[in-house]
């Protein structure tokens, strides 16, 4: 074992900037990371072992305790338990004999729940051993349980077909579908690789930010920020060095359109990125990868290394001197707070993904403290469109203020869920009649996941872009047949609560007293007063630092708001004060094993 | 470009050197903005909230922001003074803090700042978290119960070769702030006092010592937080 850690840290030049590679690496070897590895770790890299492992327990994908060798990760997102996850989870638990969080007594299968795994528009969905397995029925986990018995490798595990496009490469082989629905300018195969990378050595690199200008392009993040105005910033700060990151850990529950660009539009992503680079003056980008994805790792380094070979990445790109570029793929580890920009950097640093205070910001101070861009996957494969057929171009799509298209990701009750490429200016009910859900069937929309906002019929009407209902890109639509308090937003708030970072005092310690709140008004012991803490309580997650904590009350503030009654209904009408408190039930094991009877 | 920048503080003309972090500026203007995590000397991380302030309309924390010219900031309107007594409450009903049978009972900012800010009973529901007392480590002792995970003893104090000696374990309402079981051991007298002294409450207690200074005697029981600073506006005046 000694040797082999070793090697590991060897591997990444005893550099504990790489703590994060160091440890998947460990992870995938061993299937947990021992103490002891801990420890040695630690001393190879000279740092103490509570540095190490404060990175190791902030992650959801490291574990300190052996996870068996099938390690099952069973998305638990609310569209999952919209699409049967009970069933599919009550099914593992018995055929397993193990409740989540537990490893059969064999050691050989491990069971645990885990957060959107971005599988949104094919649930139930698992991850085995780093392979994705999607729209899991009782009788296919009983399958899988039976193939793990009898000691089969994943591959061997598929029955079904694997999915179109890249997905059945066999560098991927995954059932993974990629349900692109619809194809607009952006996602377009009208894009020949390398042929903007030919264009921009033509130009200068202030040419390219100012073609990015013109397009009024925003970040297709969920900020929105100018893409030119960050670049300009970048490459205006004094700095040795410059890095370029592409922020691919997409964890906003209900989204997954980075997953179908990655394994669709892989060369036009890495090319924006080479531009990206170009324009800012940095050589090295880095392409930050969520776990999750890590089924198309051997896949994106094949791709990687065909752009190495044409030249269109490494040293004086397509001969000209001086413009050198290159990217490596650095995994999260399962942590939704990493998808905030400065949580990114400091998680590709080595440590936990705790967002940065700012000032500073990355584009003057970011990975290494070097000036840094971070963009998303979406943005990085549309300066490639912009710059191949200029900002006016672009201008032509959207609205003034929202130029452009946006990559939607579409699931829950709807007849095709999967990702559309939009011009922005549709309202929502345009958009729930292009995937086949009808006005009238839909009791709610989740827009922009859960730090976004839910909405009725009455606000249908409301069109998407930044001057109105700004978005991500997920959009989640509810039936009538759900439960909105108990299915959505108390998932909701149950994710904030497990991805905190817990910097914060706000976002550690608020989300669990307001999901109490409403576990208190789902038992029917809630009174008014329930309410107006829940409103007066959610506005103090505004003072926290970055966007998780700040949106963290948004499931139930947004909820609320535009359905007050689903709580009205259930709190009690007469009475003023309820501590939420039964004795009753609290005394009742206690008393069924003396064989007492309460005296209340 | 000028040294100097002026701005205001609760519309009060204030003056501070460029690049100065709002809660040192105002300090120096007799105007006193609460902190928890922020300690002089120590790198700000703005994890407590408390020290919140708007500037310009903007919610964000005094010890991470550096003023500039112009700037506008609220500190003492109703609004600000409630969401820094909830954190306080917040913080409070996190953990166990028994005030009365603490060590630190008198010279805990926590518990000053409650005063300070008329806390009586916290309008949040006691979590009664169970927590550990890790007694392990021959001159300190960690206790859990009282922490309130500020981080100031995680970027005060390490070794002479910059490895942590105290840092943060898991994530969200499960973080703790743990303590190394090698370093914990070789602790000196010198670094297990200023641990004790850097933690706000009483949660980094130096072992087989205690109550040198009798209750009734200690920092906040002569004078209330805050009061040194703003006695200092006072005079100016």
């Amino acid at each position: 074992m000694k040797t082999g850690v070793q090697k590991i840290v060897e591997k990444y030049g005893k550099d504990k900037t790489r703590l994060m590679d160091i440890l998947i690496d460990v992870q995938t070897e061993y299937g947990y990371i021992p103490h002891e590895i801990t420890v040695q770790i630690a001393e190879d890299l000279g740092m103490s072992e509570v540095d190490v492992d404060q990175t190791i327990s902030f992650y959801h994908f490291f574990s300190q305790k052996p996870t068996g060798k099938y390690h099952i990760f069973l998305n638990n997102s609310a569209v999952a338990n919209m699409m049967g996850r009970a069933e599919v989870a009550h099914t593992f638990m018995k055929e397993l004999g193990i409740r989540f969080g537990e490893v059969t007594s064999d050691g050989l299968v491990g069971l645990f729940d885990t957060s959107c795994i971005g599988m949104n528009d094919q649930e139930p969905a698992a991850i085995i051993n780093n392979q994705i397995f999607t729209r899991l029925t009782p009788f296919r986990v009983k399958e899988i349980v039976r193939d793990i018995r009898e000691g089969k490798s994943i591959h061997d595990m598929v029955v079904a077909d694997y999915g179109d496009g890249q997905n059945s490469s066999d560098l991927i082989k995954s059932v993974v579908a990629n349900n692109i629905r619809k194809i607009g300018p952006i996602l377009e195969r009208n894009f020949k690789p390398g042929q903007v990378i030919e264009k921009i050595t033509k130009m200068t690199p202030e040419q390219v930010i100012d073609e990015v200008k013109k397009s009024n392009m925003r970040g297709r993040g969920g900020a929105g920020f100018p893409t030119g105005m960050k670049w300009e910033f970048c490459r205006n700060a004094a700095g040795p060095k410059k890095y370029i990151f592409c922020n691919a850990d997409e964890g906003e529950p209900g989204t997954f359109k980075d997953r179908v660009i990655l394994t669709e539009r892989a060369r036009l992503l890495f090319e924006g990125m080479v531009i990206a680079g170009y324009a800012v003056g940095a050589d090295e980008g880095i392409l930050y990868l969520r776990h999750e994805y890590k089924y198309l790792q051997a896949y994106l380094e094949s791709i990687l290394k065909v752009a190495r070979e044409a030249n269109y990445l490494g040293k004086n790109i397509l001969g000209k001197k001086g413009f050198n570029f290159d990217i490596r793929i650095q995994f999260g580890a399962g942590a939704y707070v990493c998808g905030e920009e400065s949580a990114l950097i400091e998680s590709a640093e080595g440590k936990r993904g705790e967002p940065r205070d700012r000032p500073p910001f990355p584009v003057e101070k970011g990975y290494l403290d070097m000036p840094t861009v971070v963009n998303n996957v979406e943005t990085l494969c549309a300066v490639v469109k912009v710059v191949l057929n200029g900002g006016d171009w672009y201008k032509s799509f959207g609205t003034t203020e929202s130029t452009g298209t946006k990559l939607l990701s579409v699931s829950g009750d709807c007849k095709f869920p999967g990702v559309y490429e939009v011009v922005w200016g549709f309202s929502v009910n345009d958009i729930l009649d292009m995937v086949g859900a009808h006005a009238e069937d839909v009791q709610a929309v989740q827009v922009g996941g859960p730090s976004g906002a839910i909405i009725g019929p009455n606000e249908f009407n409301r069109i998407l872009g930044y001057e109105d209902l700004a978005t991500g890109g997920s959009l989640i639509i509810i039936g009538h047949n759900r439960d909105i308090l108990s299915d959505i937003v108390l998932n909701f708030m149950e994710f904030f609560i497990d991805e905190s970072c817990g910097s914060c005092s706000t976002c550690r310690i608020l989300p669990t007293l307001l999901r109490n709140k409403l576990l208190k008004i789902l038992d029917a012991r809630g009174v008014k007063q329930d309410i107006d803490d829940i409103v007066a309580w959610g506005k103090i997650l505004k003072a926290s630092r970055c966007g998780l904590g700040q949106t963290a009350a948004n499931p139930m503030l947004s909820s609320l708001k535009n359905f007050r009654h689903l709580y009205e209904k259930k709190i009690q009408k007469n009475k003023e004060y309820d501590s939420g408190f039964d004795l009753g039930q609290a005394v009742k094991e206690s008393c069924e094993a003396t064989g007492r009877v309460p005296n209340f | 470009m000028s040294q100097f920048v002026k701005f205001t503080i609760d519309t009060i003309e204030c003056m501070a050197t460029r690049g100065q972090y709002l809660v040192d500026a105002a300090r120096e203007n007799g105007i006193f903005i609460p902190t928890l995590c922020n300690y002089p000397g120590v790198k700000p991380k703005g994890s407590c909230r408390i020290c919140t302030v708007k500037v310009n309309g903007k919610l964000m924390t005094a010890c991470t922001t550096p003023v500039a010219e112009g700037m506008n900031v609220e500190n003492e309107s109703a609004e600000i003074n409630d969401l820094r007594k909830s954190i306080i409450e917040l913080l409070f009903v996190e953990g166990n803090h028994f005030c009365p049978a603490c060590e630190k009972s008198g010279s805990c900012e926590l518990q000053a700042l409650a005063y300070r800010f008329k806390m009586l009973v916290p309008r949040f529901p006691f979590q009664f978290p169970y927590r550990s007392v890790d007694a392990s480590h021959p001159k300190i002792i960690k206790d859990h119960n009282r922490c309130i995970l500020c981080k100031r003893c995680i970027r005060a104090i390490t070794d002479d070769s910059g490895r942590s000696i105290f840092a943060y374990r898991k994530r969200g309402i499960g973080v703790e702030v743990v303590v190394d079981p090698k370093l914990g051991k070789q602790l000196t007298d010198e670094l297990a006092q200023k641990a004790m002294d850097i933690c706000p409450v009483g949660s980094i207690l130096v072992k087989e010592k205690g109550f040198n200074v009798p209750i009734g005697a200690r920092r906040y029981d002569k004078s209330p937080i805050g009061s040194d600073i703003e006695s200092m506006q006072i005079s100016k005046i």
